[in-house]
């Protein structure tokens, strides 16, 4: 086969946004899309949970305690204090992925600020800002979530605080990264050559450059953060019971493992499938993002 | 200078040292002179080119002018009026403005063509700024109706070029830069974006200062010319001027070192041996006495002054082979042959 490379200039099919062809080729992608409807049914479930018509997810039955999923009443069980499953794992969506999702995203406005103020500024507002973030860096992120946490004290709002400070260093590392490396193109030269003043050119020429790659880079986080926060709660000092919240169900139905595994297995399960889909929807996004391919 | 011959640009004395760090604490170990001590005046509707072997501080003289680098010391004149002390770096910019040379680089891949253009027009208020950029986008032979909305990536090279061209006129400039404008267009597209080039000057009466390695390409374009060696001027002349005669040891090889359009007349040793020397450290006295086949003791001792080769010639040098008073064995019989 001869390689014909043709120098016709590709024609757009319209003039549309950068963001609806990111979604056009989303849609081409089947596995992200499986993903985003799995991720879409969680958020959805947890969202209108009070209106679905479940039982109650804290009115527990001395009578009904371990009971197998597919027992009448209880399509996916009862746990330890016989409270339904089913409606467990729904409500426990609410907070799970609150405080999984929530981090990620303050952590993403703060730490792409500081990343982009650093790599667009340079010199020693750089090195101030990188410096203290390497510090961060030192430890590992499961041990500095149990360290904050541990100092605040459990709770939600805690959990939050805990886990946003854990996921601002490696965002600010990335979009610092990603900037600087725009930084040093021509077309950030020509923008200043026209007079323009250090916030329009980020604003105008910076962000849209270094945006996506922060952003899937966050996205990718999110799964990371799920299993942190269950995590902290596992430990018992993120979310306190009676709340509903995987992790924190994961821990007290472990010791009925050994009576009925497969209900023991479920806050896993959800855990498991939700930070799976958040992993594979943000390698789809990567590519969706990718404009020249 | 008389009065009327008033320059447009005027530079004097422009030094910029780029300090090295290192070490634990980042002190600077040493500094490398980019740009030491480079004057010259550009008159209005005049070309400049400006020549010298990379790394030589042309492109750096180019961003000292629009002050995409600071300068360390010196004056730079606009129709008079001096930068910083009568008017701010963002005015200049909308009189001096640059063209870059990676086609690619210098456009913002997620903006649409015109609002690449229009950006610079909108920054600076001028009204209409999407009249402006269409105008000049029809101007630089690129239809507005077909190619407004475009990306960068879906343009070639030198479709890419007339938008960046595009983009420095859209202010209304007096004075552009080209860094090497058509260095790496094909010698088709070159050749065009030349002559589009030579009729915008014409047409909208501007100034160019055109760096570039080509000297075919900088005599094709330019009124004088100006030879930079490791961040100094060596030479500067009128281009029928200086292609008859290289005063500058320098610029000789230089232009030797330019291939012949004839294949019998091939040169077959090197005009030139070594690398230029360190800019960290450059020699003392004249600079180019380390590869100098011309060199006295002089050379070594004192730094030779830019200026004309005759009282009132406009071909100016820095070479003591040109200066009777100089104490060079060979002073003032020229550069021999």
């Amino acid at each position: 086969m001869v390689q014909v490379t043709t120098d016709i200039p590709v024609v757009p099919p319209a003039q549309r946004g950068y963001w609806s062809g990111v979604l056009s080729r989303l849609r081409r992608d089947p596995v992200a899309m499986i993903c985003a409807v799995i991720l879409a049914a969680l958020v959805l479930s947890a969202v209108f949970a009070p209106w679905l018509g479940l039982a109650d997810p804290y009115q527990g039955s001395m009578i009904a305690r371990l009971s197998a999923p597919g027992t009448p009443g209880h399509l996916l069980g009862t746990d330890e204090q016989g409270r339904d499953m089913l409606s467990r794992l729904i409500y426990g969506g609410r907070l799970t992925l609150f405080i999984g999702l929530m981090p990620v995203v303050l952590a993403f406005f703060i730490g792409g600020t500081l990343g982009i103020i650093a790599g667009y500024v340079g010199g020693i507002t750089n090195t101030i800002i990188m410096r203290v973030v390497d510090v961060f860096f030192a430890f590992p992120s499961v041990l500095l979530a149990i360290a904050i946490s541990g100092a605040l004290g459990a709770g939600v709002l805690n959990s939050l605080v805990s886990l946003t400070i854990v996921f601002i260093p490696p965002v600010t590392r990335v979009a610092e990264a990603v900037t600087s490396g725009v930084r040093s193109l021509d077309y950030i030269d020509a923008a200043r050559a026209s007079g323009a003043n250090a916030l329009t050119v980020i604003r105008v020429h910076v962000i849209g450059n270094v945006l996506s790659p922060i952003f899937v880079y966050a996205t990718s986080l999110t799964s990371v953060c799920m299993i942190l926060a269950a995590g902290l709660s596992f430990l018992g000092i993120g979310v306190r019971p009676p709340e509903p919240e995987w992790g924190l169900m994961l821990n007290t139905l472990r010791s009925a493992i050994y009576v009925n595994p497969w209900l023991a297995a479920l806050p896993g399960v959800m855990i498991f499938a939700t930070s799976l889909c958040l992993n594979l929807l943000s390698d789809g996004l990567r590519s969706a993002m990718n404009v020249r391919d | 200078m008389s009065a009327t011959d008033q320059p447009l640009l005027s530079v004097r004395d422009l030094k910029k040292h780029f300090p090295i760090k290192g070490g634990i604490l980042g002190r600077t170990q040493a500094m490398v002179q980019a740009v030491d001590g480079v004057s010259f005046d550009v008159r209005a509707g005049e070309t400049l080119g400006i020549v010298g072997e990379s790394g030589c501080g042309k492109s750096t003289t180019a961003k000292l002018l629009i002050g995409l680098v600071d300068r360390d010391e010196g004056d730079i004149e606009l129709g008079g009026k001096s930068l910083g002390r009568d008017i701010s770096l963002r005015a200049l910019r909308r009189d001096i403005q640059m063209v870059f040379q990676d086609s690619y680089a210098s456009l913002n891949p997620r903006m649409t063509i015109l609002d690449s253009i229009a950006f610079g027009a909108r920054v600076q208020g001028l009204d209409d700024p999407v009249g402006r950029a269409r105008r000049l986008m029809a101007r630089v032979g690129l239809d507005p109706d077909r190619f407004a909305g475009r990306y960068p990536h879906e343009l070639s090279g030198g479709q890419r070029q007339r938008i960046n061209i595009a983009r420095a006129l859209v202010m209304s400039p007096k004075v552009v830069v080209l860094d090497e404008a058509v260095s790496a267009l094909d010698k088709s597209v070159e050749a065009q974006v030349l002559n589009l080039l030579s009729d915008l000057r014409a047409e909208f009466g501007l100034t160019y200062i055109f760096i570039s390695h080509d000297l075919n390409v900088v005599r094709y374009i330019s009124d004088r010319i100006l030879v930079m060696y490791l961040g100094e001027v060596v030479e500067l002349a009128p281009v029928d001027m200086i292609w008859a005669e290289q005063a500058h040891p320098y610029t000789r090889s230089l232009f030797s070192a330019m291939p012949s359009m004839d294949p019998d007349n091939r040169t077959q040793k090197p005009p030139l041996t070594g690398d230029p020397p360190n800019p960290i450290d450059p020699p003392p006295g004249c600079r180019f006495h380390t590869r100098c086949a011309f060199a006295a003791d002089v050379c070594k001792a004192r730094h030779p002054v830019l200026g004309p080769m005759v009282q009132g010639s406009p071909h100016w040098v820095a070479c003591h082979l040109h200066d009777p008073a100089s104490g060079h064995p060979r002073a003032g019989q020229g550069v021999p042959a």
